[in-house]
């Protein structure tokens, strides 16, 4: 029986048996995940993409602590039905700046990979503080206290950093005016020229409609912005990918 | 295991307390589901895209990407639709009702575009949201023009956003910051008594006053509105933001500022409605009732 008969080895040596186990796991992780890190057909750029501005990132925290994704999903799957209903599908480079990945899989509510600019500011706040105001039949939860939760801009440069050292490419001109970005994103009459530069794109106005900046503006700009960087109007999907 | 051995079976050599294990081959069907699992494994790969190679992998015999399926899909809806599309693109809309055909198809097509986009506001019935400042669709009381080509201007431009150049705009000064606290009652009692409800008369007829000054500008010396400015008609009994005291006085007080987005796709980075999506829904609006 030859090499059959070394098997013998393996199982009545249990120290044996673990070390050749992880081995073989080894070559499968290797030949199944290694490649994607490398494959160009992966990797997707995309133009418009940039890391989230400081307001949207605490937005985006926010919406994590809360539990958003329990319900909602971020990932517009390729099929028809989908793109009629939500827009273009998603693109892997959209979440390229998300730690970690909002796709999630469960939709008791709608997908929200590009709830931006769907809805105004108004239906946000009324929304989120009595979602059944707004669309009876819902089931979600209410976030009202949202609104009187006010923010400091004190360590969102902190927030900022760690994002950078998982791999965001936050300059270190961004983490250093993040404090001031934070704060002028609510403020349309205020200087915008920096965060503009910094964030092409960035949606500035009073979200919640209060003076100071709440919870209820962060989660707000966040989603106000969420899959409006890409611009469908000139991209060219690549058929291989 | 009896304790008589059976001499005609190989045993595995283990051996616990004496009990010894038979070495009985695999059953023929298991083993050769086996191999077969193997093989189609290996058929798999080189049919669908699968092994890495240096800068993409192999992409598959049979060619498949989901993203060419979605596009096909896509396309093929497309392509049934693709002569009344664009028919419905190119209507004259104030004329669309003269094509029966069309115009079925617009209602229909637009009824899909509106449960997609439009009814987290405006309802899914299109009542809107009483009393919250979401329109109701299908009375015949417009803030900015009823008719179809009003309501596809809308729909395309929306309403005080930043997307579009061409949005509708109006902004209703916060008059808390204009007129004391009493001028606020009294023009509350002028407009519960335009509005045929009960009423404080002494009040009102200072109220009178303080709407031809202040409010007539954009209500009209009536209060029967304006829609070139989006100035709701006082008169009738639709309240936008509700039209008990309280509700009146925190309108005057504060003023409101109701948003709707622009939905062209030229304004939403090629994702939004096209042409005839957006005529499709301004015929159905139209056509729920209060079209003009």
């Amino acid at each position: 029986m030859g090499i059959l008969d070394k098997h013998k080895i393996f199982e009545t040596n249990a120290t044996v048996l673990l070390v050749g186990s992880l081995l073989v796991v080894t070559v499968g992780g290797i030949v199944e995940i290694a490649p994607l890190f490398y494959l160009e057909n992966t990797i997707e750029k995309v133009e418009g993409m940039r890391p989230y501005s400081p307001l949207e990132l605490q937005g985006r925290d926010i919406y994590i602590r809360e539990g958003c994704y329990v319900c909602h999903s971020q990932m517009i799957r390729p099929m028809r039905d989908e793109v009629e209903r939500y827009g273009h599908y998603s693109l892997a480079a959209e979440s390229m700046y998300d730690h970690p990945f909002q796709w999630g899989s469960k939709r008791t509510g709608p997908d929200l990979a590009r709830v931006g600019g769907r809805y105004s500011d108004e239906w946000h706040v009324d929304h989120l503080t009595d979602p059944q105001s707004v669309v009876p039949e819902s089931v979600m939860p209410k976030y009202g206290f949202l609104l009187h939760r006010e923010l400091e801009a004190e360590h969102i440069g902190d927030l900022m950093a760690t994002n950078r050292a998982v791999g965001v490419p936050y300059s270190d001109e961004m983490i250093e005016s993040a404090s001031a970005d934070f704060m002028v994103q609510v403020n349309p009459f205020g200087d915008t020229d920096g965060l503009l530069e910094r964030y092409p794109g960035a949606q500035v106005r009073n979200f919640d409609g209060e003076p100071g900046v709440s919870e209820m503006d962060a989660l707000i700009a966040y989603m106000q912005m969420l899959g409006t960087l890409v611009d469908f109007s000139t991209f060219e999907p690549d058929t291989s990918r | 295991m009896s304790t008589e051995k059976n001499k005609d079976i190989e045993t595995t050599g283990h051996s616990w307390d004496g009990i010894e294990e038979y070495n009985n081959p695999l059953p023929k069907w298991w083993l050769w589901t086996f191999y077969l699992t193997i093989v189609w494994g290996l058929i798999y790969t080189i049919a669908y895209p699968a092994w890495p190679l240096i800068r993409g992998a192999t992409p598959g015999l049979l060619g498949f990407s989901t993203r060419e399926d979605v596009a096909a899909d896509i396309a093929a809806v497309n392509e049934r639709n693709a002569a009344i599309m664009e028919r419905l693109a190119d209507v004259e809309l104030a004329s669309l009702a003269d094509d029966a055909e069309l115009q079925g198809f617009a209602r229909n097509a637009g009824a899909a575009v509106f449960r997609s986009n439009c009814v987290q506001c405006h309802g899914a019935g299109a009542a809107g949201v009483q009393a919250s400042g979401y329109p109701n669709l299908l009375d015949d009381d417009w803030l900015w023009g009823g008719t179809i080509d009003d309501i596809a201007f809308t729909v395309t431009n929306g309403i005080r956003n930043e997307q579009s150049p061409d949005a509708r705009y109006s902004e209703m000064p916060a008059f808390g910051e204009l007129l004391e606290g009493d001028e606020i009652k009294a023009l509350v009692a002028h407009v519960r008594a335009i509005s045929g409800q009960e009423y404080d008369a002494a009040l009102a007829a200072t109220g009178a006053e303080l709407f031809i000054d202040n409010c007539a500008a954009c209500h009209g010396d009536e209060g029967k509105g304006d829609q070139g400015v989006g100035a709701p008609n006082l008169t009738d009994a639709i309240w936008l933001y509700g039209g008990d005291e309280a509700r009146l006085a925190e309108t005057i007080t504060y003023a409101r500022f109701g948003v709707m987005p622009a939905w062209s796709e030229e304004y939403r980075h090629g994702q939004g409605l096209d042409r005839a999506e957006i005529n499709a829904v301004a015929a159905y609006v139209h056509g729920l009732g209060g079209g003009q």
